[in-house]
């Protein structure tokens, strides 16, 4: 029996719209009951308040800085070594073992579980290197953890770049590296931001890594060789050892408001860099 | 008649297949000359010679010479971006940069060092109405260049590679994909241009290389067929293979 196409065609759609539906609404789900038990202990204050009492009373001010502090420089550290690994391996090599060799250990860099990243960058930064538990130990570490993705999306974002381009720019007399710096980078723009936005909201979201690293100090740290709390950890440490769950899921409010807004003005910078650029 | 481009019993292999089988072959100054040939002709690769644009393929092997105002450019001391300069390639797809109608233009005299704004503008002025293209884009320069009409775009590819001030224009089928009007454009620009500089036109439009070039050349599987004035190659040719090829015979 032949069963009409039409019906097929309607049911796979009406499948893949309840899929669809599912997956936002789990999002949506998780946002809101965060909302529904964060939203009452937010305030001014909770944001710009120091935290009394481990975290009992008072604010997350600390833990804030210390985010962005943590995910800017590390993919301040990240993005130059990334995006250069990714042009060489594009650009400058032909496949070989070699490569394939690099590309194995970024592939393999991904898979590993972040707390054997923590493991590594507690023996080897904060205790080898004699870093202690600081934001340097926690950046460095980060570093290493999100640069396989810088690499990843950096790479195919240089690969999609069609040939034509780059024969177009050696055509009127640009040397390899002017081709890079003025077609290739600029069109891959938006993929490489891609990755970037990626990593920040890694570095954002991880906890087991950072406490190994940068430790989990509730003052503001004022220089890389401080300790500190990131959201994140805070979160956890407030949830985990049971101080104050309404100061948690606060906590919990300001990370996925501050994550939505990274994104929202990577989406913003983006189409500034694609409107520019087409 | 002063030669401006010539071969040497050039060969050009593509890994094991020979590609051009002993090319030589004048190109006179400040004359169109056309190139035409079925595909796999060679044509587009003696093209790619000239500009040193095979340098991006691999597994080439070159033997033979070619040279420029009797100066091998295929010798080792020679820059290819210095010889860039000098020869100007346009494709057969235009290719507009993602980047404004000024700064497709001003992309080749920036490399150059040319960062003036004044001269930078002149340059632009200029290469755009040789091209036959000024007056459309005059008033938005600063748009994409992406946002022109397939024919604009090819004019624009074209006054690119003039920006360059380049002494040699090769165009590697120009108007393959172009209607009638923006092909004529194309033509009446590159009848202008010639006074100024030497042009090699690829094309497989047999009536195009009748009606503007000067000289004929026709390609056939890697050899040169034939060579010589274009009203002698279209009204008297010397081989047979060449009269089938301009009647249409084949192709």
């Amino acid at each position: 029996m032949r069963i009409n196409p039409r019906i097929i065609n309607r049911l796979v759609r009406m499948g893949l719209n309840v899929q669809a539906f599912f997956t936002v609404g789990i999002l949506i789900i998780i946002i809101a009951i965060i909302f529904f038990k964060g939203f009452p202990h937010m305030s001014f204050a909770f944001i710009f308040s120091f935290p009394e009492d481990m975290g009992r009373e008072g604010g997350i001010f600390p833990s804030i800085v210390g985010t962005i502090q943590l995910a800017l420089l590390s993919i301040l550290f990240a993005t130059p070594l990334g995006l250069g690994t990714a042009i060489f391996l594009t650009e400058y090599t032909r496949e070989s073992l070699f490569t394939k060799l690099i590309r194995f250990g970024v592939e393999s860099l991904a898979g590993i579980p972040s707390i054997l990243y923590g493991l590594f960058g507690f023996i080897f930064f904060v205790i080898k290197l004699k870093m202690g538990w600081s934001l340097l130990a926690g950046v460095l570490t980060m570093t290493i953890m999100i640069l396989p993705t810088i690499i990843r999306t950096s790479e195919e974002a240089i690969r999609a770049v069609p040939r034509q381009l780059r024969i177009v720019s050696y055509s009127l007399s640009a040397s390899k590296w002017e081709t890079i710096k003025k077609v290739v980078l600029p069109a891959a723009m938006p993929g490489i931001l891609t990755g970037i936005m990626l990593s920040i909201g890694r570095a954002v979201g991880e906890t087991a890594a950072i406490i190994f690293t940068m430790g989990s100090s509730l003052r503001l740290p004022l220089s890389v060789m401080d300790s500190g709390r990131t959201m994140a950890v805070h979160f956890y440490i407030l949830a985990r050892e049971g101080i104050s769950m309404e100061k948690a899921y606060g906590t919990a409010v300001v990370l996925v408001l501050s994550i939505l807004l990274i994104n929202i003005l990577a989406y913003y910078i983006m189409n500034k860099a694609i409107a520019r650029y087409s | 008649m002063d030669t401006k481009i010539s071969t040497d019993r050039l060969k050009v292999f593509f890994g094991k297949a020979q590609v051009l089988k002993e090319i030589t072959i004048a190109v006179h100054r400040n004359t169109i000359t056309g190139f035409m040939g079925p595909s796999g002709s060679g044509k587009s690769t003696l093209i790619s010679v000239i500009n040193r644009m095979i340098d991006f393929e691999n597994n080439v092997r070159i033997e033979g010479d070619a040279a420029i105002d009797g100066t091998s450019i295929l010798d080792g001391s020679i820059n290819p971006i210095e010889l860039r300069r000098r020869v100007g390639t346009v494709f057969a797809v235009p290719i507009p940069l993602p980047r404004s109608i000024f700064e497709n233009i001003a992309y080749g005299p920036k490399l150059k060092g040319t960062t003036d704004r004044t001269s930078l503008h002149h340059i632009v002025e200029d290469s755009l109405k040789k091209a036959f293209l000024w007056d459309e884009v005059k008033d938005r320069l600063s748009t994409s260049a992406l946002k022109l009409s397939g024919g604009q775009q090819q004019r624009l590819c074209l006054a690119r590679t003039l920006a360059l001030k380049p002494e040699i224009i090769l165009l590697d089928e120009p108007c393959s994909g172009l209607d009638p009007v923006s092909t004529a454009k194309i033509e009446d620009a590159l009848s202008e241009l010639k006074s100024e500089y030497t042009i090699i036109l690829v094309s497989n439009n047999t009536k195009q290389i009748a009606r503007i070039s000067d000289f004929s050349a026709f390609f056939y599987l890697g050899e040169l067929i034939e060579y010589n004035t274009t009203e002698k190659v279209f009204t008297t040719p010397a081989e047979s293979k060449t009269e089938d090829y301009i009647q249409g015979k084949f192709g």
